[in-house]
C-alpha cells in the first residue's frame, strides 16, 4: 500500500504543466511569428514608400534645376550670356530665390570658358573642359547631369550642363550645383539615430557623404552602427545596378539591417537607405517583451495552480489509501472472527457432549453417595469432596463453553428503541460503587443531539459493561474513565467511546485484542472471551468496534452503531 | 408409581442417556431412554409418555425432525429440547414447532427436574 507520493506528485504536476504549457507556448510562438511577419512586412513597405518619396524629391529637385537652366539657356542670346556682366545679372536672378547654384559658365565647343561667374574665377576662367568626360556627353545629349567629381578646384561637386545652339554654333551653359542641397534631401532620410542614407552612382561610388563611413567617390563602407564605429570596414553590397525600387532585410557580416534602394530617374544614381531593425522594429521588440511577460505570468499561474491542485489530489489519495488500509484491516478482522466463531462452535460442541456425560455421571455418583449405607464408609467424605470438585469444575467448564457459544451464537438481535445516553447512564450506574471504592472518576461527556437508535438494548449494555469492566481492570485504581457519546450526522451513526487512563497496550496486543482467549490479564482472571463476544455482538448489530491504545497512557474503545 | 411422570430421554450419547435415566428413576420418575429419533418414535408407538427430553443434534434424524413426527403422532406429549452446541436457535425453532422449552447441555439435574415438572404440570392442565 505504500505509494511513492512524491513521485506521483511530480508526475501529476508535470503532466498538468506540460499539457497546459506546451499549447500555450505553441500558440504564443505562432502568434509572435505571425505578428513579426506582418509587422516586418509593414515596416518594409513603409521604408519602401519613404525611399521612393526621397527619390522623388531628389528627382524633382534635379528636374527643376534642369528646367531652370534650360529656360535660361533658351531665353537668352548667347552673345548676351557671353558677356560676363550680363551673365552675372542672370546668375544673380537665378541665385536670388535659391541657393542651389555655386557658379555658372559658358563654354564654347572647343571647351574654353568664355564667361564665368562664381567664386572660383581665377581658377576656372582659364580652364579648358574639352577633355572632361561630361563635355562629350553634353555635346551629344544636349542636357547632362554629371556625377560628383573633383574637377579643377579639387573639391567634390557636380554640374548640370545644357547645350545652346544658336546661329549654327554650339555653346554649353554649365552650372555647378551646391552639394548641400543634395545632402539636405538625402539626409532627411536619416530618421532614426542609426539610420543612414546616401547616393551612389552606377559604378558604386558615393555621391553624398553617408552618416557612417565612406568618402566622396569611394565605395560606401559598412561600419555597422554608430556604437560599433571601430569595427572592420566592410563594403556595402553593390546597389548600383538597382532598377526597380526594393527593400530587403539582410545580414551584412552579422549585422541585421534593412536596406532600401531606388533609382533616381534623372540620371543613373541610386538612393540607398539603411535602417536598423532595432529602431524601426522597436514596437515589435516591445510587443515581444510584453508577450514574454504575460507568458511568464501565465506559466507562473499554471505552475502554482498545478501544484495546488496536485497537492489537493495527493491529499485525497492519501486519505483514500488510509481508509482502504483501515477497511482492509476491518475486513481481515471480520474474516478472522468468522473463522474463529466457527471453530469455537465446533470445539464447544465436541467438548460439550463428554462434559455432559461427566456431569451426569458425577451427579449419579453423588446420588449414590447420598444413600445411607455408604455414608458410613470411612472414605465417604473424601468421595463426597472429590465428586463436589468434579461438579465444581464441570460447572466452570460449562461456563466457558457457554461463553464460547455466546461468542459464536447466531441469534437474531432484538429491535428496540434505545436512548443511548440513558443506556450509558444506567450501565455506568452498575459500577459507581466500585468506582468510588478504587477511586476511579467516571466522567460523562454526552452529546445532546444523539438520536434514539433502534438496536438490541441488553446486548449493547453487555458490551458497554464489558468495556467498562476492562477499563476498570486497566486503570486499577486512581484514574479517569471517560464515557462519551456523539452523533455522526454524516454517516448517520452514533458513536460511543470509553476511554481509560490505564496502562495501555502494545501494537501487538491491540492487533489481537478481539481474538477469543486473548487476554492481557493474569492467568485465571479473564477468559479472553469478553471482547470477542463484544465484537461479534456489535458486528451482528451492524456496527463497528475499534480500539486505539497508547502504551502507558490509556486505551480508547469506540463503538459505532447505525441509527437503524 | 401410578402418578410418576413418564419421561423419554432421546440422546445418541449412551453414557449421558443411561446415566440421566438412572438419575431420574432415582428421583421417582419413570424414565426410559431411546438412542435415536427413529427408536424414540418406535417406543412412542408402543407406550405413552408425559414428557420427552429430545437432543437437537443427533445422527440420521435430528431433534427438529423427530419433534415434527412426534407432534404429528402424539400431540399431547410435552417436549423439552436439549441443545448442546451453538444451537440456541434450534432450541427456539423447536419451541416454534411446539416444544415446551429448551435446556442448554450440560444441564444440572435440578434444572432438568424443574423443567420436566413444569412440562408435566402443563400437560396435566391441558388434559
Amino acid at each position: 500500500m505504500d505509494r511513492n507520493y512524491t513521485k506521483i506528485w511530480w508526475q501529476h504536476c508535470l503532466a498538468i504543466v506540460g499539457f497546459s504549457v506546451i499549447p500555450l507556448l505553441i500558440v504564443n510562438l505562432l502568434l509572435y511569428a505571425l505578428y513579426n511577419r506582418i509587422y516586418t512586412e509593414k515596416v518594409s513597405e513603409n521604408l519602401l514608400n519613404r525611399v521612393e518619396a526621397r527619390r522623388d524629391t531628389l528627382d524633382l529637385f534635379l528636374r527643376e534645376r534642369v528646367a531652370q537652366i534650360y529656360t535660361v539657356a533658351n531665353t537668352n542670346k548667347v552673345d548676351d550670356l557671353n558677356n560676363e556682366a550680363y551673365l552675372g545679372q542672370v546668375f544673380a536672378t537665378m541665385h536670388a530665390k535659391s541657393d542651389s547654384y555655386v557658379d555658372v559658365g559658358i563654354i564654347d565647343k572647343e571647351g574654353n570658358h568664355i564667361a564665368y561667374v562664381g567664386p572660383y574665377y581665377d581658377a576656372l576662367k582659364t580652364a579648358n573642359y574639352k577633355n572632361e568626360p561630361w563635355f562629350d556627353a553634353v555635346m551629344s545629349q544636349g542636357v547632362f547631369i554629371s556625377d560628383i567629381f573633383m574637377g579643377y578646384r579639387h573639391y567634390p561637386h557636380f554640374i548640370i550642363a545644357v547645350l545652346i545652339r544658336e546661329n549654327g554654333g554650339t555653346w554649353i551653359l554649365r552650372l555647378t550645383i551646391n552639394l548641400k542641397n543634395l545632402d539636405d534631401i538625402v539626409q532627411k532620410a536619416w530618421l532614426g539615430e542609426l539610420s543612414d542614407a546616401f547616393i551612389i552612382n552606377n559604378v558604386n561610388k558615393l555621391q553624398t557623404l553617408p552618416r557612417f563611413g565612406g568618402e566622396y567617390l569611394s565605395s560606401p563602407i559598412f561600419m555597422g552602427f554608430a556604437r560599433e564605429a571601430n569595427s572592420r570596414h566592410i563594403p556595402y553590397p553593390n546597389f548600383s545596378s538597382t532598377v526597380k525600387t526594393r527593400v530587403e532585410r539582410m545580414s551584412i557580416q552579422g549585422h541585421d539591417v534593412f536596406i532600401g534602394a531606388a533609382t533616381v530617374r534623372s540620371n543613373s544614381w541610386v538612393l540607398v537607405v539603411k535602417e536598423s531593425p532595432d529602431e524601426i522594429l522597436s514596437p515589435l521588440a516591445q510587443g515581444r517583451n510584453w508577450m514574454i511577460f504575460f507568458t511568464s505570468l501565465g506559466l507562473f499561474v499554471i505552475c502554482t495552480g498545478a501544484a495546488l491542485f496536485t497537492n489537493a489530489l495527493i491529499n485525497r489519495i492519501k486519505e483514500t489509501d488510509r481508509e482502504n488500509a483501515a477497511s482492509s484491516d476491518m475486513l481481515l478482522q471480520a474474516n478472522k472472527m468468522i473463522a474463529l466463531s466457527k471453530m469455537a462452535a465446533g470445539i464447544a460442541h465436541e467438548v460439550n457432549n463428554p462434559l455432559a456425560s461427566i456431569a451426569e455421571n458425577a451427579g449419579w455418583m453423588k446420588d449414590l453417595l447420598a444413600e445411607e449405607d455408604l455414608s458410613k464408609s470411612p472414605n465417604f467424605e473424601e468421595f463426597d469432596k472429590a465428586v463436589d470438585k468434579i461438579e465444581q469444575h464441570v460447572a466452570r467448564a460449562r461456563k466457558i463453553i457457554h461463553n464460547l457459544l455466546g461468542f459464536a451464537r447466531r441469534m437474531e438481535p432484538a429491535k428496540e428503541k434505545i436512548n443511548v445516553n440513558n443506556l450509558l447512564d444506567e450501565t455506568t450506574g452498575f459500577l459507581e460503587n466500585e468506582a468510588l471504592y478504587v477511586n476511579i472518576n467516571i466522567e460523562k461527556d454526552y452529546a445532546d443531539d444523539v438520536p434514539v437508535i433502534t438496536s438490541d438494548l441488553s446486548q449493547i449494555q453487555q458490551v458497554v459493561l464489558n468495556l467498562l469492566n476492562n477499563a476498570f481492570d486497566a486503570v486499577g485504581s486512581n484514574g479517569v474513565i471517560t464515557v462519551s457519546s456523539r452523533y455522526l450526522a454524516k454517516s448517520d451513526e452514533v458513536e460511543i467511546s470509553i476511554a481509560d487512563t490505564g496502562k495501555g497496550m502494545t501494537e501487538a496486543e491491540v492487533n489481537k485484542i478481539f481474538d477469543p482467549f486473548f487476554t492481557t490479564k493474569e492467568v485465571g482472571k479473564g477468559t479472553g472471551l469478553g471482547l470477542s463476544i463484544s465484537y461479534s455482538i456489535i458486528e451482528k448489530l451492524g456496527g463497528k468496534i475499534k480500539v486505539q491504545s497508547t502504551l502507558g497512557k490509556g486505551t480508547v474503545f469506540t463503538i459505532l452503531l447505525p441509527k437503524h | 408409581m401410578e402418578n410418576a411422570i413418564r419421561v423419554l430421554i432421546v440422546d445418541d450419547e449412551d453414557d449421558f442417556r443411561e446415566t440421566i435415566v438412572k438419575r431420574l428413576n432415582a428421583r421417582k420418575l419413570q424414565a426410559e431412554g431411546a438412542s435415536s429419533g427413529v427408536k424414540a418414535l418406535e417406543v412412542l408407538k408402543e407406550r405413552e409418555f408425559d414428557v420427552m427430553v429430545l437432543d437437537v443434534k443427533m445422527p440420521d434424524m435430528d431433534g427438529i425432525e423427530t419433534l415434527r413426527h412426534v407432534k404429528k403422532m402424539t400431540p399431547e406429549i410435552e417436549v423439552i429440547m436439549l441443545t448442546g452446541h451453538a444451537s440456541v436457535e434450534f432450541g427456539l425453532k423447536g419451541m416454534q414447532l411446539g416444544a415446551f422449552d429448551y435446556i442448554m447441555k450440560p444441564a444440572p439435574i435440578n434444572e432438568l427436574m424443574d423443567t420436566i415438572g413444569q412440562a408435566f404440570n402443563k400437560k396435566q392442565g391441558l388434559v
